[in-house]
């Protein structure tokens, strides 16, 4: 019998596991059916859990990194050592499978055409997720509203949807800047070393602009690069933030 | 222990009030700062999940789960107009 869910609750569902995909070596892709999905927004994120033989639960957020337009529900996880749960969805999780998910959840970290721009989306690590829905929305509905996206990785080779990234068309009014703060190839022309107020000098709106910023990543990054921007005058009602950290995992 | 932010109790406060919160704005009771709960700092670890004003650090929000049903408590933080929350779907 089709269940559908009550609008105004969350209700935990089954997704069905599509398709894994590896973006880094520690990262995957997770492509999952769900019955009941009711759509979502670029920037929103599920909830999952996983419930052991014993009855124990462990639960853990994971931001959605399809757009909205893109029809289907893709989650990228990073496989934390200590996790209780990254290292089943990475590791363990194979096509068919099934694990209970609710969402779509949020509102602050969301980017939508009618907030306009432009926007500075500054990126630690796997905190590139959501803003990989927040660009495939403004490509999905042709908005012109300028976005910069600042990325900051350890190492290239752990720079995800790498090739989408770069795909990226010049001239299309999206800027894609990326800094490698542990190693870098011979032939690096991009930043080194973490994002620092020099940094976000250079690639920042001005603040004329009014621009909208978002950052995601560990909290110490998030919180380095909003104080960052604050310190440069930036207005800090105009920053909108999103942590992770091990908890998440 | 990990600070996060109102962002990691959304899910928690969305099955509590039946709509999205984390954009919905109040004020601390103690030092009478203005902040939307994804702007809080969560600490998820407590026994619950524990929200901290960002200003002064005074425990605004108390998140548990008991027998199945979460149960928010808003003992620190005047929630200006829970209607303002983000009504997403």
């Amino acid at each position: 019998m089709a269940r559908a869910a009550l609008p105004g609750r969350l209700t935990w569902q089954l997704g069905r596991v599509l398709e894994l995909v590896g973006e880094t070596a520690r990262v995957k892709s997770i492509m999952i059916e769900l019955p009941d999905w009711q759509g979502h927004r670029a920037g929103q994120h599920v909830d999952v859990r996983l419930t052991a033989e014993d009855g124990y639960q462990a639960q853990r957020s994971y931001s959605i990194a399809s757009g909205p337009e893109d029809g289907g529900l893709l989650l990228t996880v990073e496989r934390l050592d200590d996790g209780e749960v990254s290292p089943f969805l990475t590791d363990e999780l194979r096509a068919g499978d099934e694990f209970e998910l609710r969402g779509p959840i949020g509102g602050y970290f969301v980017w939508e055409q009618r907030l306009g721009g432009p926007v500075l989306l500054i990126a630690g690590g796997s905190g590139i997720v959501p803003f990989r829905a927040m660009l495939r929305h403004r490509a999905a509905v042709g908005s012109t509203v300028p976005f910069r996206l600042l990325y900051s990785s350890r190492t290239w080779e752990e720079v995800i949807y790498r090739d989408e990234l770069l795909a990226a068309p010049s001239g299309d009014a999206v800027d894609v800047r990326f800094t490698l703060t542990r190693a870098w190839p011979d032939d690096w022309t991009g930043s080194r070393g973490r994002i620092d107020g020099a940094l976000l000098r250079d690639v920042a709106w001005p603040d004329a602009d009014q621009p909208l910023t978002y950052i995601c990543g560990p909290t110490g990054f998030v919180e380095a690069a909003a104080a960052g921007l604050v310190n440069n005058g930036h207005a800090p009602g105009r920053i909108r933030t999103e942590r992770f950290g091990p908890s998440g995992g | 222990m990990q600070r996060l932010d109102g962002n990691a109790i959304a899910g928690q406060l969305f099955d509590v009030f039946g709509v999205e919160m984390t954009t919905a704005a109040g004020t601390c009771k103690s030092c009478g700062a203005s902040a939307q709960i994804a702007e809080l700092m969560v600490y998820l670890r407590a026994p619950g999940a524990v929200a901290r004003c960002p200003a002064c650090g005074a425990v605004l929000i108390v998140v548990t789960e008991r027998a199945g049903t979460t149960h928010a408590t808003f003992s620190g933080f005047a929630l200006r107009d829970p209607s303002a929350g983000d009504y997403c779907r």
